[in-house]
């Protein structure tokens, strides 16, 4: 059988189609979750497609936060369901408290929409297993809200423990802090990024990178292996 | 009804581009002397019925968890007469 990855469409999510057919490419039974439904329908795994959830409204990811789905996300992951958050979903992990520190305004106060450069730093996440340690990779970058903060503390303890999953290379696109661009938790389940992973999963499609791909077979190796 | 108002503003080790794009903005509208400008949220709750301890805990925990991200911001309640 194979495994099923839920995707979670919120009122303002943008990219919940190409993260359900990303999923599908790399040979999971992609199943739509709505906002509403406490019900993850039996899924494996869940990301937290990209876009503005309720307008960006408060703060990104606030109110998301709070919605019913959310309840289930955040008891199941807490019991090791693997969890992605792509840009509005890393921002809805951060609010959720499901991974520290918090999203902000882009320190250029600018829309950032670009090809960006990657390291991934963490190869033994559920979600970034398929790649291998320090490899370099290519995945668009589309948002306001990109500028990752948390404590010295805090982002000392990530790096000590190997929680910076991902860090930006050319240049830092939005101020994170240690060019910090996805992080993961303690276990690996949950991982967040700013990011788009599923817009670089077919070569017709945008630069025709296919770098996003390893985020979706890292998972199901995972799910088919577990 | 009695007011209740709600402040919350960045932290103060918290990087606010906004509020540094209103404070260069200033001088060339000929506002002179602002050093810094910090830009943050202010919340006006109308509270039915009476603003006491009770009320005032459940809008300080609804700061808490809601109105406000302790990650990145600091908040006060501030009862308005």
């Amino acid at each position: 059988m194979t495994s099923r990855i839920g995707v979670v469409t919120f009122p303002g999510t943008l990219d919940d189609r190409d993260a359900l057919r990303a999923a599908r490419l790399a040979g999971a039974e992609p199943v739509p979750l709505w906002h509403r439904d406490k019900d993850l329908h039996q899924v494996d795994a869940v990301v937290l497609a990209g876009g503005f959830s309720y307008g960006d409204y408060l703060r990104a990811g606030a109110i998301s936060r709070f919605s019913p789905v959310m309840e289930t996300v955040i008891e199941q992951a807490k019991a090791g369901l693997p969890v992605l958050g792509i840009c509005n979903g890393f921002q809805i992990l951060t609010e959720a408290h499901l991974l520290p520190g918090a999203m902000l305004q882009n320190d250029h106060l600018h829309f950032v929409c670009r090809e960006q450069r990657l390291r991934v730093e963490n190869a033994a996440t559920a979600w970034t297993a398929d790649f291998a340690q320090g490899q370099e990779i290519s995945i668009p970058l589309k948002n306001m809200d990109g500028r990752y903060v948390a404590d010295e503390r805090t982002l000392d303890e990530l790096e000590a423990e190997g929680r910076v999953a991902f860090r930006y290379l050319d240049g830092n696109p939005n101020g994170s802090l240690r060019d910090i661009a996805g992080i993961t938790n303690a276990a690996g389940n949950v991982v967040g990024l700013m990011p788009h992973p599923e817009h670089a999963v077919e070569p017709l499609i945008g630069t025709g990178g296919t770098d996003g791909l390893g985020f979706f077979t890292s998972i199901l190796k995972k799910l088919v292996s577990a | 009804m009695a007011r209740v108002v709600v402040d919350v503003m960045l932290k103060p080790e918290i990087l606010d581009p906004q509020g540094q794009a209103v404070q260069r903005a200033l001088p060339r509208l000929g506002f002179d002397g602002i050093a810094d400008v910090r830009q943050g949220k202010r919340f006006e709750l109308d509270v039915e019925g009476p603003v006491d301890e009770a009320a005032l805990a459940r809008i300080h925990e609804m700061a808490e968890t809601f109105l406000a991200n302790t990650v990145i911001e600091d908040f006060v309640v501030k009862v308005e007469s």
